[in-house]
């Protein structure tokens, strides 16, 4: 039996294809202005890549901001439940999931079964986000990647003296005219990241075992700053690309939906 | 009596000269790196407007962020009992001031003299600050004092769905995008910035008369868009971007009638600049 999930975000929009609980093929694309455009095609990548045709797709579940807006799904299912289920599928012993996409950050607890029991999110905010290493990778002149690496390189990082993004890109561009060295800076956003996104985790209430989804979980530089102010290890998830995490648990949806037994 | 306010804001400075409890000079400047070159150049045009010499002023208030940098100050005092100060000096029966500055926001409730009774203030997030309207003045590259007239030709009412700058500022392009009209854009943008503003003055319970100071109340669109936020009419003064620096004059002056004034303060030049 062959399922998709499709997870339409607000700067990347992600396709699943799932056979009987195992990930087929997956695609992640950029998002474009309309939403159903994105839904089309990221779809159409992961369905070529896995060489199967929409017809022989038993059940289609949508999620993220666009879920509404997409032609072929048979249900759309909130972002929360989805990245709960995806997590807990990427992590078997994950009890609490930080997501942080790009236009917003979620802190889950989740229960035995995977089921979201308690969450925070922002959405509201842009520091906190994706959107803000995006924008300050652009003020340092460095990929996200880069970006993330950088922090094991920095002698003494800075610290930026507020959290709003627009004030902070303010305080990287004076550090940057002061010669301050760049590893430096970076590391100081990414600590800043950290800093933010740790309130939002102690609001609902750390549980181990913790893990990252969504793209800033491959920021090296966010997660160990994280660990330490959480006071607990982060589990990596090394089972699939951990910014799948939604359409992982959106094709998970629709494999129980069409009546499959595995979770 | 001569006495002077100097407020060296975040964007802009302001001097002020006050003679026998009337302005004599006043002069507004674009603020430059080092905030000690924008209050000497500041007081020193408003001092020539004045046909001054510093050594006629016998004693000088600094405010505003820049505050402890100015070379030349017998005191300093915060921009909130500048602000409160200078509100009452214009309109006496000011119990409310609601101040937008370039990268602040405060909320002020004064009593009958001018004293500051309560107050609340933001600087932690660009929302609601003068920043704001910056931001999406150069993404639409409109001139920042063009915005009031723009607005003035809004026919349809829109309404912005965030309120961080950094997200609104990606909703107005798509707003753009999309063939909106710019005038119908910017008043959404005021509103945004005014409803902002209104919540925090809400806090503190917002008591007529109101007053709007600082620059952005120069922009007819925001004072009108605040006054609506505000759901009472707000009373307009003067020059509502110099009440700081007139506020500092007016405590000068208070200041030099109950004793000598104390020798110049020691600026301190090169320490990191305050926050």
């Amino acid at each position: 039996m062959i399922v998709a999930g499709c997870d339409v975000g607000s700067l990347t929009s992600k396709a699943v294809i799932m056979r009987d609980g195992r990930i087929l093929n997956s695609a992640l694309i950029k998002s474009k202005a309309k939403p159903w455009e994105s839904a089309d095609e990221v779809m159409k990548s992961a369905l070529e890549g896995a060489g199967v045709s929409m017809k022989e797709i038993v059940f289609c579940v949508g999620t993220g901001y666009g879920r509404d807006k997409m032609k072929f799904i048979n249900e759309a299912v909130t972002e929360i439940a989805c990245h709960g289920k995806g997590a807990r599928w990427l992590l078997p012993t994950a009890m609490m999931v930080i997501d942080i996409g790009g236009q917003d950050c979620k802190a889950m607890r989740l229960d035995r079964d995977g089921r979201v029991v308690k969450f925070m999110t922002n959405d509201k905010c842009a520091s906190g986000t994706g959107r803000f290493l995006e924008v300050m990778a652009r003020v340092l002149g460095v990929s996200l990647e880069e970006l993330g690496e950088m922090s094991a390189r920095a002698q003494a990082p800075i610290t930026l003296a507020s959290a709003c993004t627009v004030w902070a890109q303010a305080d990287v561009i004076a550090h940057l005219n002061n010669r301050v060295p760049i590893e430096d800076i970076a590391a100081g956003v990414n600590n800043a990241m950290a800093s933010r996104m740790a309130v939002l985790a102690n609001s609902v209430g750390v549980e181990r075992d913790v893990c990252m989804t969504g793209g800033v979980a491959k920021n090296d530089g966010v997660v160990s700053t994280l660990e330490k102010l959480l006071g607990v290890r982060i589990k990596r998830i090394r089972r699939y690309d951990p910014q799948m995490a939604g359409a992982i648990g959106a094709a998970l949806f629709a494999h129980e939906k069409a009546g499959g037994g595995l979770r | 009596m001569i006495t002077a306010g100097c407020d060296v804001g975040s964007l802009t400075a302001k001097a002020v000269i006050l003679k026998d409890g009337a302005i004599v000079a006043s002069e507004v400047i674009r603020a430059k790196t080092k905030p000690e070159d924008s209050a000497r150049e500041v007081m020193d045009l408003a001092l020539k407007k004045a046909g001054l010499e510093m050594g006629a002023v016998e004693y000088c208030v600094g405010t505003g962020y820049g505050r402890k940098h100015i070379p030349f100050v017998n005191d300093v005092e915060s921009e909130i009992a500048c602000h409160g100060r200078g509100a009452v000096w214009q309109v006496p029966s000011a119990k409310t001031v609601v101040d937008i500055g370039g990268q602040d926001c405060k909320a002020i409730r004064v009593d009958e003299s001018g004293n500051v009774t309560r107050y609340v203030y933001n600087d932690k997030c660009a929302s609601g600050t003068g920043r704001f309207l910056e931001i999406i003045a150069e993404a639409l590259d409109i001139g920042l004092e063009e915005l009031g007239d723009i607005s003035e030709h809004s026919t349809k009412k829109l309404t912005l769905s965030n309120q961080c700058v950094v997200f609104a500022e990606t909703e107005i392009i798509s707003l753009v995008n999309e063939g909106a009209e710019i005038p119908d854009i910017i008043r959404a943008l005021h509103n945004a910035v005014a409803s902002r503003a209104a919540s925090l003055a809400k806090s503190i319970v917002v008591e007529s008369d109101v007053v709007m100071s600082g620059g952005v109340a120069k922009n007819a669109g925001m004072f009108r868009a605040l006054s609506e936020a505000l759901g009472v009419p707000l009373r307009q003064i003067g020059d509502p971007q110099i009440n700081g620096a007139l506020g500092a004059a007016l405590l000068a002056a208070d200041k030099l009638k109950s004793g000598p004034p104390p020798p110049l303060r020691q600026a301190q030049c090169n320490a990191r600049r305050e926050a």
